[in-house]
């Protein structure tokens, strides 16, 4: 183990991978000479070359779609997004491209590619630039979906998000990269679809996903000042969903509150909800509920963004109401 | 006296005692508006860096000559629709740097009411139609002003600014063609300061920008956008031009950003030298190239330099206390504005806040 940034762990993950595979390479704007717009891709221009590590001109369309037609030719592009808001200029060639192309040929034509880059919002970077871009990616069958919380995940998921033959969005946070933490030394790549109890309480079960889990652990930590022990469940990964995590945890607990960065109106936690109110009726206690991102374009004034953002606050009162406690 | 100077359309015999037809009065004012412009923005940077001013802010240092030269001749009914670089813009449209300021520090009396922030200001009755943030957004929306005052059969034109790295998103393509099908009163402004970000244009590009329009049939033209009076010349015999009906400019105004990106760039590294940057303040500098043509020409005293540097420095401070002093946005307003209309059928917003209102006996059952 060696404690880094989350940064440095992206970092080593595209280096990991980008030894050991030539046809991985990285396109996008700044990710050159400028060492990555966060700062993820440094040094790694020196190391590579041009050939492989590629500034991009302020085109997404263009260069999100370039990189998909690299990807139907076997190439394996990691295609940055300087920041997911910027891909929604994209969403074309990822949503009538990348997602679609393996079923439209029959099987012939993989699209093995990595969309990445942070979503979400920062600190008042006002409504442009501060959107959870998670559903847009999710909503459509085709594209994976992996968002890592911590250092370590995000090794691991990149990695193995650079490894699959599918389309992989990977969604960091700007807030994430300078977050430290221990990274698994040598070769770790985290399988996609597998969730991650970070937290093992048992009274409520906060499920959650990407930067929102550190959120979700100071919650439960003020929780647990009240005696209400809560599991934080990590997902990790939203396609492949791992179901069968959250339905254990419910299993648990009885009593579920779905937090995301994002919007509420077909949200992940609507699709989390849904599934567990489907497959899990009977373990239910109390109506799943949902902490969400209020459903206003982020504002730029500091007491508005911080009203309309989900915190801790919202979390614990969300999990005292499923637990009939006011 | 420097020859040559202002556009070939500048009609009239220069005034006496002025320069290429710009009075006496003309060139002050310029030069008052220039340093207000500066003043400002620097005004923006001592506030940022106390934490007054979050998120992006990009200055725009270096470039104040476009604001005065190419915002100055329009006419009040007239529209600017720009990128986020934009509060000189705002001010040379007419947003007082009261409401400019005020909006940086996300207030309720900013122009855009303290949501929009830095890369979002807006004032519609004065013809200032935003700061926006996507690189590239706004060159659509502006061929949708024009449009709409074609539509309209209105004389007023639209200018369109962006910067030299928006020229390669598809939305610039796109808008250019539609604008010359249709004819469109718009002209297209690039304030071309050498980069985006960190990239030089000669990297994203292998033409130059003059190149850009021509394949959607669309007059092209370069300006020195460091020299105020060639601007103001050239911009003011343009938009008659435009006005009469001559359908789309694109007009590629050279120029040079002094400062970094944003607030939290370097001003020079890998991407620029720092000697490339020092060379073109001392050189290239749009406030001190009018000042020291006027100082030559005798059109200018010390004295009245600094009396319209502490009048700059004046308002830029009587802003910032303005800001200081507005009252942070109502909490009970955060969901204002989302909708024009919010009826009493159905439910608006999902999170929660309706149903909490109907139970409270209120709308969004
Ligand atoms: C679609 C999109 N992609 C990327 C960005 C991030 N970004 C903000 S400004 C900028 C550079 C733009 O440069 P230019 O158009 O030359 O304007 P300047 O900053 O020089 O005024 C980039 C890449 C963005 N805001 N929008
Ligand atoms: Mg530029």
């Amino acid at each position: 183990m060696t404690e880094m940034t989350y940064r440095d762990a992206l970092n080593a993950a595209m280096l990991q991978e980008m030894d050991r595979d030539d046809s991985v390479f990285l396109l996008g704007e700044e990710v050159a000479e400028y060492d990555g717009a966060y700062k993820v891709s440094r040094g790694m221009l020196e190391r590579y070359g041009e050939r492989r590590v590629v500034d991009a001109p302020i085109s997404e369309l263009g260069f999100a779609g370039l990189c998909v037609g690299a990807a139907m030719a076997g190439l394996r592009p990691i295609c940055e997004f300087m920041t997911f808001n910027f891909s929604i200029l994209a969403l074309d060639q990822v949503i009538n491209g990348a997602a679609k192309m393996l079923y439209m040929s029959n099987g012939q034509i993989p699209v093995p590619i990595v969309f990445r880059g942070p979503t979400g919002a920062a600190l008042q970077l006002s409504a442009q630039h501060s959107q959870a871009c998670e559903v847009y990616y999710a909503h459509a069958p085709g594209v994976k979906l992996v968002v890592p919380g911590t250092p370590a995940d995000a090794k691991g998921l990149l990695a193995a998000a650079i490894r699959d033959d599918d389309p992989v969005a990977v969604m960091e946070g700007e807030l994430l990269y300078n977050v430290r933490g221990e990274v698994p030394d040598g070769e770790h790549v985290v399988p996609l679809g597998v969730a991650d109890l970070k937290r093992s309480g048992g009274d409520v079960s906060i499920i959650t996903h990407g930067k929102m889990i550190h959120v979700a652990l100071q919650a439960a930590g003020q929780l647990a000042q009240d005696g209400i022990e809560a599991d934080v469940l990590d997902l990790r990964s939203l396609r492949p969903l791992d179901v069968d995590a959250i339905l254990a945890t419910v299993a648990r607990t009885n009593r579920a509150v779905y937090l995301e960065e994002g919007w509420p109106f077909a949200g992940v936690g609507a699709q989390v909800a849904s599934l567990i109110q489907q497959e899990a009726f009977d373990d239910l206690d109390a109506p799943v509920a949902r902490v969400t991102q209020a459903d206003v374009p982020m504002p730029y004034a500091k007491n508005l963004e911080q009203l309309a953002k989900p915190g801790a606050k919202a979390v614990v009162e969300a999990c005292r109401r499923v637990l009939y406690l006011g | 006296m420097p020859g040559g100077v202002g556009a070939p359309e500048a009609e009239g015999s220069p005034d006496e005692g002025g320069i290429a037809g710009f009075s006496r009065e003309e060139m002050h004012a310029l030069l008052a508006e220039m340093l207000l412009y500066r003043r400002f923005e620097e005004k923006a940077e001592e506030a940022y860096a106390i934490g007054k001013i979050g998120g992006f802010c990009h200055l725009h240092i270096g470039q104040e000559a476009l604001s005065a030269g190419a915002i100055g001749p329009l006419r009040s009914d007239d529209q600017v629709i720009t990128a986020y670089r934009e509060h000189t813009q705002a001010i040379a449209k007419g947003i007082s740097p009261r409401a400019a300021m005020a909006e940086l520090f996300g207030r309720v009396d900013g122009c855009s009411g303290g949501r929009g922030g830095s890369m979002h200001l807006f004032d519609p009755s004065v013809g200032f139609y935003g700061g926006h943030g996507i690189v590239g957004g706004q060159i659509p929306l502006g061929a949708g002003l024009a449009w709409a005052i074609r539509y309209r059969g209105g004389d007023q034109i639209c200018l369109c600014f962006m910067g030299d790295a928006a020229v390669n998103q598809g939305a610039f393509l796109e808008s250019l063609n539609m604008s010359a099908i249709w004819q469109l009163p718009i002209i297209y402004v690039v304030e071309n300061n050498g980069y985006g970000m960190g990239t030089a244009f000669s990297r994203v590009s292998v033409t130059e920008m003059e190149s850009r329009s021509g394949a959607y049939g669309i007059p092209a033209h370069t300006v020195d956008g460091q020299d105020v009076l060639e601007c103001y010349r050239f911009f003011e015999a343009l938009a008659e031009e435009v006005r009469g009906g001559d359908g789309p400019h694109f007009v590629n105004a050279v120029t040079y950003r002094f400062r970094g990106h944003s607030m939290s760039d370097p001003v020079s590294g890998t991407y620029r030298s720092r000697k490339e940057v020092e060379s073109q303040k001392r050189e290239r500098d749009p406030i001190s190239l009018l000042r020291d043509r006027m100082f030559e020409a005798g059109l200018l005293t010390p004295e009245e330099l600094q009396a319209h540097d502490d009048r700059a420095r004046e308002l830029c401070a009587d802003a910032a206390d303005f800001a200081d002093s507005s009252p942070t946005p109502d909490p009970a307003t955060l969901y204002d504005h989302v909708y024009a209309e919010v009826g009493d059928r159905g439910r608006l917003f999902l999170d929660g806040r309706d149903a909490a209102r109907a139970a409270a006996g209120g709308a969004g059952r």
